[in-house]
């Protein structure tokens, strides 16, 4: 552990660092990239994808050169940042957001040599593109369960930034369990077609709470939304989204997802090193500590905390799946039979509501 | 289905609107002298940091808002240098600006990420705040929604009712004629643009200190750009922003709210609606007998050299 902060305030004083390209077939030292949707500093998504390039750097020290661009903006333009890296030196290349899918593929077809890697996407058309992702719907169901559980109004919100699997997943598996919880309960969702825009996401927490909303999750990566939260003097509560967002404790933020890619990174950039690299489509959750809960605190009541935490662990232990049948689609035809688990497959090309949610998905 | 509290509506499209309508009523005053300065956008997210950075360190928001103006006004300095001593060209100059400020402010903000600043209160107006409908709409907001309607009310009685006011039209009308009178041409515009770059700088502030609150990079997210186009669209009348900016705030407002409300129309077109409808509005009055057009300032975007 000492070893470990040592290398991490190393790391920090290093910063980026410049020159050093390793060659494509020794690795003794790799280099690694990673493109950011918005910056580092919006304390949310992009913040803990950079502390995975910490840690990566902590673990192996001088024989892994970190890079990394921020503010990369999805579309044709990621294209241009993903070849320049490339061309920089760079071995793997972790591009971090789902609007980069095409772009990763259609660059990584140009330098078969390198690695890339691309979060939360579904498309791996060459040997060397590998994608992951993380199970956030497992942490929607333990704020589902809260929320359903806290809401005064029965009114909860969801604030989503683009209709894509990943967002909608998300929203069922809050839905699902707030009603389980809580039968009157009604979801509101708002698309803000944003991941990174403060004053759009405050303006998008407004309108719910002028709604009469009471406890708002959201899928977009800065703290605007329990900021404005905030504003209420506790009336109204959100989560945590992406880090832990410990600010806001102990209230409006009762609990948070945190998304830990720190292994993640690790073990990938770790098998490069040794040669047993190979392509790969990752989907890990709690039970591997890719997806963790952020403290619940006390302005939750004691026992709503405590089947929280339970389901937690039963979904760390494998015993409990999110989506477990009986549930109908939105149109009311039925999607999981009793007992029936959702598959993978299912889950990722997500593109309906549950029943009960009010409301079109945008196309 | 939940319904929209028009109260409630009207309430937050007066806060959305406020940086918007602070910074386009300081770029009208810069239009009106003759100055086109594209550079809103920068001069916003300067204030936006310089104001967040004092209020933090002073722990006082009042302070914070005085010091988004300063940073506001510092950063249109450099464009009044360029563009009034060295004669740059304005629509260069404007836009280098916007680039320089939203680098510069992301390098000043960088350990100001995550922290809160102080609070903004509401005016306290008493019993005010408790009639119905109009407590909620007029006497529930902060000091700052109040002063951007007094700075519209001002700037329309210092430009249409003062010796001050005929000077700088007569600066933006023809700059030439100005001169031969004896004004100072240059020194007026170097005024304007002041001005100007401390209104956009409050504007800015409001969003790193009220409307959102905190420091993130990027963080005015275009209010710049739709703050010059309010301009236009006001046909550099100052009431007329006023009514741009309600309109546009009120239309972006009213589309969360439909979400929120589940209203069964498509998400798609209501987000885009609020631009959509800012580029018809333009349309419409600039063709109406080209008075839109007409109602420019003579020597806007000329620069002026007393050659004579």
């Amino acid at each position: 552990m000492k070893r470990r902060t040592l290398l991490a305030t190393a790391a920090l004083g290093l910063g980026l660092a410049f020159g050093g390209a390793a060659s494509a077939q020794g690795m003794d030292k790799v280099k690694a990239c990673f493109v950011y949707v918005g910056p580092i500093g919006d304390l949310g998504w992009t913040y803990q994808h950079h502390q995975g390039a910490l840690a990566l750097q902590a673990e192996y020290g001088d024989k892994v050169e970190i890079a990394y661009q921020e503010n990369v903006p999805e579309g044709a333009d990621a294209e241009r940042v993903l070849t320049q890296m490339a061309l920089s030196g760079c071995n793997i290349i972790f591009t971090t957001s789902f609007g980069y899918m095409d772009a990763t593929n259609s660059v990584a077809a140009k330098f078969p040599d390198i690695k890339f890697e691309h979060a939360t996407g579904y498309k791996r058309e060459h040997p060397n593109v590998s994608t992951y992702n993380a199970r956030f719907y497992e942490g929607r169901a333990i704020q589902g369960h809260i929320a359903g559980k806290m809401t005064k109004t029965d009114k909860i919100g969801y604030i989503g930034s683009f209709p894509i699997p990943e967002v909608v997943m998300g929203i069922n598996s809050y839905f699902l369990h707030a009603r389980k919880v809580n039968p009157d309960v009604e979801l509101s969702v708002v698309w803000a077609f944003t991941w990174f825009d403060p004053a759009k996401e405050a303006d998008a927490a407004k309108a719910l709470i002028d709604q009469g909303v009471d406890v708002i999750a959201s899928h977009t990566d800065s703290t605007a939304p329990l900021a404005e939260a905030a504003k209420t003097n506790g009336a109204v509560i959100g989560f945590g989204q992406a880090s832990d967002m410990a600010d806001f404790k102990p209230s409006p933020r009762v609990s948070s997802i945190i998304d830990n890619w720190n292994p993640y990174y690790i073990k990938r950039v770790g098998q490069l090193l040794d040669g047993t690299y190979a392509q790969t489509d990752s989907w890990a959750g709690i039970p591997e500590g890719e997806v963790e809960i952020g403290e619940i605190t006390d302005a939750v009541p004691a026992d709503v905390k405590a089947e929280a935490e339970a389901m937690r662990d039963a979904i760390a232990a494998g015993t409990y799946h999110p989506f477990t049948g009986p549930i109908n689609k939105q149109d009311g035809t039925p999607w999981l039979a009793e007992g029936v688990t959702a598959p993978d497959g299912d889950l990722l090309g997500m593109n309906f509501y549950v029943e009960g949610i009010v409301g079109d998905i945008p196309k | 289905m939940m319904g929209i509290d028009p109260a409630l509506l009207i309430s937050a499209l007066m806060v959305a609107s406020v940086p918007i309508i602070l910074a386009a009523i300081g770029e009208l005053v810069v239009e009106r002298a003759g100055v086109l300065n594209l550079g809103v956008e920068g001069m916003m997210i300067m204030g936006a940091v310089c104001g967040f950075i004092l209020s933090v360190q002073s722990g006082s928001a009042f302070v914070g808002f005085v010091g988004g103006a300063l940073g506001g006004a510092a950063l249109s300095l450099l464009f009044a240098l360029l563009t009034q001593v060295f004669l740059a060209n304005q629509v260069a100059s404007g836009l280098a600006l916007t680039l320089f400020g939203l680098g510069l402010s992301s390098l000043l903000g960088q350990s100001f990420v995550g922290i809160r600043p102080p609070a903004t209160g509401v005016v306290p107006f008493g019993p005010l705040a408790d009639i119905p409908f109009l407590g909620r709409v007029l006497f529930s907001h902060d000091w700052v929604v109040y002063m951007s309607v007094v700075a519209v009310a001002a700037t329309w009685w210092v430009l249409k009712a003062t010796r001050t006011g005929l000077i700088l039209r007569a600066v933006g009308e023809s700059h030439d004629a100005a001169h031969a009178l004896g004004y100072k041409v240059r020194r007026i515009r170097v005024l304007a643009i002041l001005f100007g770059g401390a209104m956009a700088g409050l504007g800015g502030a409001y969003i790193s200190l009220v409307r959102v609150p905190q420091w993130t990079d990027g963080i005015t997210a275009g209010a710049g750009w739709i703050a010059l186009a309010i301009v236009v669209f006001a046909s550099w009348k100052p009431w007329r922003v006023l009514i741009g900016a309600y309109l546009f705030g009120g239309i972006s407002v009213l589309q969360l709210n439909l979400q929120a409300a589940g209203a069964r129309i498509p998400v798609e077109y209501l987000s885009m609606s609020p631009y959509l409808i800012t580029i018809l509005v333009l349309v419409i009055m600039s063709s109406g007998k080209g008075k839109a057009a007409l109602n420019a300032p003579a020597s806007l975007g000329q620069n002026f050299h007393a050659s004579r």
